[in-house]
Formats: C-alpha cells, structure tokens, sequence
C-alpha cells in the first residue's frame, strides 16, 4: 500500500482532544513538523484501546522545532506519530 | 500529557491484583510468569547497550550498520530487541562535536529494556517527561551535564512502537583501550543522553 508521506513532506499534527487513548502527544497536537522517516506499520492504537478494528497504519518520526512546539528555545523534538495524527501541508 | 495517572505504589497494587485476577481464573500460571520475567530480565542490562556502543567506537562499518538499521546490527553482537512479546524497532543516535541526542518516552515509560536494563526510576517521573522536551538544555544542567551552547539537542520522544538508544562520543585519551575496557566506560545515563560518556 501507498504511504502518502515521504522524508521531507510538511505535515500538521491533528488538533484533536479525544476521550480516548491516544498517542498523539498533547504538546504537539496543532504543530507543523518535517517528516524524517518511515518506521513500518502498525496498528492504531486508538481503536486498539477501543477493541475496534485496528488496520496497521505507516508511522513517521516526525521533527519539531521548539519554536514551534512551544513558542520559545533551539532544539528539535522528534516524534512519533500514526498516519491518522498527520494532515499534509501544502507546500509555500 | 494522560490525565489519570497516579503514583508508583498505586500503580503496582492494581499489576498485583490483576496478577491475582489472572491466576485465580487460571489464565496465567505464576511459576510461569516468574520464569519469563527473570529470563528477560536477566538478559536485560545496560552492559549490552554499552558493548553495542564500544563495538561501534572501534569498527567504523559496524556502526554504519548500527546507525542505517539497528534491529539487523545487533545479533552481530548477539542480542536482539526480541525479548518482549514481539520484536521491536530500534533506532541508535549519533551524538556529534555539534549534536546531543537525549531520549524520553513522554506518554508513558518506553525504554530499551534489553539493552539498557529496567528504567530508572527519575525516566519514569512526570517531571523529566515534561520538562526534558521542553528545557532540555536546562534538564541536562541538574543531571550535572551543562553542553555547550553551540551544541544543538535533538530530543527523541518515543511517542510510538520504536526505541531508541544514544551513541555517546567516544571519550578523550581511550586510544588505547581494548573493546572491553571501553564497554566499562559507558553508562546508563550516557545511553539515555543524560550524561556524557
């Protein structure tokens, strides 16, 4: 299957507040990251701690700056992140 | 941050009582669960994470390997990140004259368990979990380890299914040190980027 992100792609982590478990850090929910590189598929773990249908989905390393995750400081802040937490951003 | 937390002394009343739960239903044998986690448990220690480290210090096309995929590197030395339930992704970080790596699971507790032994207690707090992907600069300081401005921090939040693992720098005046001599140089805190080797 097609991964739709590639190393170097623009992505937004989701600004999302659910009521169940998730790995999707809260400090970097709304932020905008580069796509370092792919980790291999696995399950979501949000519907995996729902017992839902959990299909194995790409999972990124994803950098941050700090600037960006926090509005202030000089270091990156990688994470790592399913496909359902990234939306793409349009490049320029 | 997960809501709902509580301390350590809670936390392993409710593993004891779900242990209890298990064995009274005759889903888990207990003999059983000892001898798996003293198996895994006595493979696991921070000496194979430094072994990792002295082999890479000395064979240039080692940690090439170790560096482009570490999951294949490591039976070379002959460990795996098999111990657990299933195989798990490895990544190794270079630490440069000009780049620290530190490393932090920050949803919960992730560690390297097979190379680096069960987590210290301190990874596990709230307090480096919060604090080291904001300030890391300042969190290293009250470990004792003040890096030089000029040194940029990558900070590794395993967020997902990999762990990681820090490639410190080779110290000064070890030229003449044997693989063995240099694994006794590398510490816990050296492999978690906490500390410099």
């Amino acid at each position: 299957m097609a991964e739709p992100f590639s190393p170097g792609d623009r992505v937004r982590a989701r600004r999302t507040d659910p009521r169940h478990h998730t790995r999707l850090p809260r400090y970097a929910r709304g932020a905008v990251g580069t796509v370092v590189e792919r980790q291999g598929r696995y399950p979501l773990p949000d519907n995996r701690a729902r017992r839902l249908l959990a299909e194995p989905e790409p999972v990124y390393t994803v950098r941050f700056t700090a600037a960006e995750l926090f509005g202030e400081g000089d270091h990156t802040v990688m994470v790592d992140l399913w496909e359902s937490y990234l939306r793409p951003v349009e490049a320029g | 941050m997960s809501r709902g937390h509580t301390g350590p002394a809670a936390l392993a009343a409710r593993v004891r009582h779900l242990e209890g739960l298990l064995e009274r239903r005759g889903l888990v044998d207990p003999r059983e669960l000892d001898r798996a986690l003293e198996a895994y448990l006595a493979r696991a220690s921070p000496a194979n994470g430094a072994r990792l480290v002295a082999r890479a210090w000395l064979d240039e096309g080692f940690r090439g390997r170790l560096l482009a995929d570490a999951n294949a590197a490591l039976p070379e030395l002959g460990l795996s990140m098999g111990g657990g339930l299933q195989e798990q992704r490895l990544k190794v970080v270079e630490n440069t004259d000009d780049s620290h790596n530190v490393i932090v699971c920050t949803l919960c507790s992730c560690y390297p368990i097979a190379l680096l032994g069960p987590s210290p207690t301190w990874y596990k707090s709230e307090a480096y979990r919060s604090r080291v992907v904001r300030d890391p600069r300042g969190t290293l300081r009250e470990f004792g380890f003040t890096l030089d401005h000029a040194v940029r921090i990558n900070v590794w939040d395993s967020s997902a299914e990999s762990r990681y693992l820090v490639l410190p720098r080779r110290p000064g005046g070890t030229a003449n040190l044997d693989e063995r001599a240099l694994a006794a140089r590398v510490t816990r805190n050296g492999l978690i980027g906490v500390a410099p080797v």
